[in-house]
């Protein structure tokens, strides 16, 4: 019988969207779906999760060494508490891909990274080759950790009422690991990878101020921004706005690819998008190759032209 | 202080990959193939430490056939001054490459085990990780920067919510981003004195090391297409098109 633990990745006492995705793919696995919530106080965390549609269960562990996001701290109460569950489900995150090999080494049991879809409790589908091939993949008899490729599963809706447990975890903080923050783009438009719109710039805006064009864009049609590797290599802006294979992974309704060329690694990151439109001056980028919507000139007259009739 | 610098021997990453049509795999045969990416971006930090005085000794570890000796090869090229080849025919999953690496890791009596985040070809972004945990050491993950000064090595992580700036005490295991630094290239002298450097050879065997259960592949498909779309010629049509898709 399947049982599945999800670890939540949570900040400032907000589950992160992700995790409702994370839900969805547990979902078919197994009847008891169980979301872990680690933290100092968890208990808000914790009553976001229990309202997760196909939640069974909410797990908190409060304790001082889950206080930061280090993986050093969290993989020993993860380890811990997983006695009994057929699966541990991490998001595909930089939170989760921390965490869940530690987890799974720890346990002995090998890891399935970026599952994107699931046939069955042991049948499961990931990219590999930055998603230019498909795998199907058979788990061995044991413990399954395995992190979900955020990308491929609709949220569940907030219509849950699970109820709430706590438990305790004998980890004591490492003192090897010192956490000394995080340097975050605070902005007020909606996050890049839950975003229904997204509106991503490339190497062809040309400066970080010439960006703006781009920020206007998206604020006018409420969108998410992101940007090409080219564009945060060229330093016009931060590198947690990059969207692509080493970067975001994302599946918004509606992208908008605005002077981006389109190499292959922007576009393993935008291959779930369900709408995309290309803006590029030149007509041969190969992102018109995979465009719903192709519109060949130059960005800096057309994106405030578009911008107007929005 | 030894640096021990895994590297694994993948695809080109400028090689299209092409799945084969019975489904068993992509193909590899005749293909080109390097460093994993990632992999020399680890290696050159940890050339660059040397470089700097913090790291002595760089030790770079690969696991595989014999065509991986061409990888150990490039290792030296970059600047390691050793190159351990632990030899496997069979396919090496990442937890079974873990237990490897850190038998190797203690073995040497280490204090930095340097890797990149994930290689380009299973894309699992684990060994590391696992590493880490096996040894019970700290990681710092996904790294964009690091110093190191004495015992303690500060690193700043590309995480999602930006940049998170972690001081680990050494030993620690530490995985390389895209922007860590820009690997260097290498000269045909260093190419060819890398070509009489003596490698050692071990098996996992040798190692001590017991392969953990194996996810088995049962099938491999060529991803959806996306088909080329319509092209509109102004801004007018281009609204109108959204406005078909109910998008605008």
């Amino acid at each position: 019988m399947s049982k599945v633990l999800i670890v939540a990745e949570h900040a400032e006492g907000k589950l992160n969207a992700g995790v409702a995705k994370v839900v969805a793919a547990a979902t078919p696995i197994g009847s008891e779906v169980h979301v872990l919530v680690l933290a100092a106080d968890g208990a808000s965390v914790a009553a976001e999760a229990a309202k997760l549609a196909g939640v069974t269960k909410v797990l908190v562990a409060d304790s001082a060494a889950h206080t930061s996001p280090i993986a050093a701290n969290l993989a020993p109460s993860v380890v811990e508490l997983a006695a009994g569950y057929s699966h541990v489900l991490f998001p595909g995150t930089t939170f989760g891909k921390d965490v869940a090999p530690r987890v799974a080494a720890k346990l002995g049991v090998p890891q399935v990274s970026d599952v994107m879809a699931v046939h069955s409790a042991t049948f499961f589908d990931k990219p590999i080759y930055a998603g230019n091939a498909i795998t199907t993949v058979e788990t061995p008899a044991g413990t399954i950790v395995a992190t979900v490729r955020l990308a491929s599963f609709t949220s569940v809706a907030a219509t849950g009422a699970a109820a709430i447990e706590k438990v305790s975890v004998a980890t004591v903080a490492a003192t090897h690991t010192r956490y000394k923050g995080l340097e975050a783009q605070k902005s007020a438009r909606p996050d890049l990878q839950s975003a229904a719109k997204v509106v991503s710039g490339g190497r062809a805006l040309g400066s970080s101020e010439n960006f703006k064009v781009i920020f206007d864009f998206a604020d006018k049609i409420g969108a998410g921004v992101g940007a090409s590797r080219a564009a945060v290599d060229s330093g016009y802006v931060p590198n947690d706005m990059q969207v692509g294979q080493t970067g975001k992974i994302i599946a918004p309704s509606l992208y908008f690819a605005i002077g981006i060329s389109g190499a292959i690694q922007h576009l393993a990151g935008i291959k779930d998008a369900k709408v995309i439109v290309a803006i590029n001056k030149d007509a041969d980028a190969p992102i018109f190759e995979v465009a719903d919507i192709g519109l060949v000139g130059d960005l800096f007259t057309v994106v405030p032209e578009l911008q107007s009739k929005m | 202080m030894k640096a021990i610098v895994s590297v694994k021997r993948v695809v080109d990453y400028n090689v299209r990959i092409q799945v084969k049509p019975d489904g068993s795999g992509v193909v590899t045969d005749g293909v080109k193939h390097s460093m994993n990416p990632f992999d020399e971006i680890a290696m050159e930090e940890a050339v660059r430490l040397k470089e700097k005085g913090k790291v002595t000794e760089i030790i770079a570890v690969t696991l595989g056939g014999a065509k991986n000796e061409e990888t150990l090869r490039t290792a030296l090229a970059f600047g390691a001054t050793k190159a351990i080849h632990i030899k496997e025919e069979g396919e090496i999953q990442p937890l079974t490459a873990a237990r490897a690496l850190a038998a190797v890791f203690k073995k040497e009596g280490a204090s930095l085990f340097i890797a990149g985040k994930q290689a380009i070809d299973d894309d699992a972004n684990q060994t590391g990780q696992m590493v880490a945990a096996l040894l019970d050491l700290p990681q710092a993950t996904f790294a964009g920067k690091v110093e190191v000064e004495g015992n303690v090595a500060t690193v700043v992580r590309e995480v999602d919510a930006g940049l998170e700036t972690l001081e680990v005490d050494l030993p620690a295991v530490i995985t390389a981003d895209l922007r860590l630094n820009e690997p260097r290239y290498l000269k045909l002298p260093d190419i060819m004195k890398a070509k009489r450097i003596p490698i050692e050879a071990v098996t996992l065997t040798d190692l001590g090391v017991t392969a953990a259960p194996m996810v088995m592949t049962t099938k491999t498909t060529p991803p959806p297409t996306r088909s080329k779309g319509i092209m509109v010629k102004t801004t007018d049509e281009l609204v109108a098109a959204l406005k078909a898709k109910g998008l605008a």
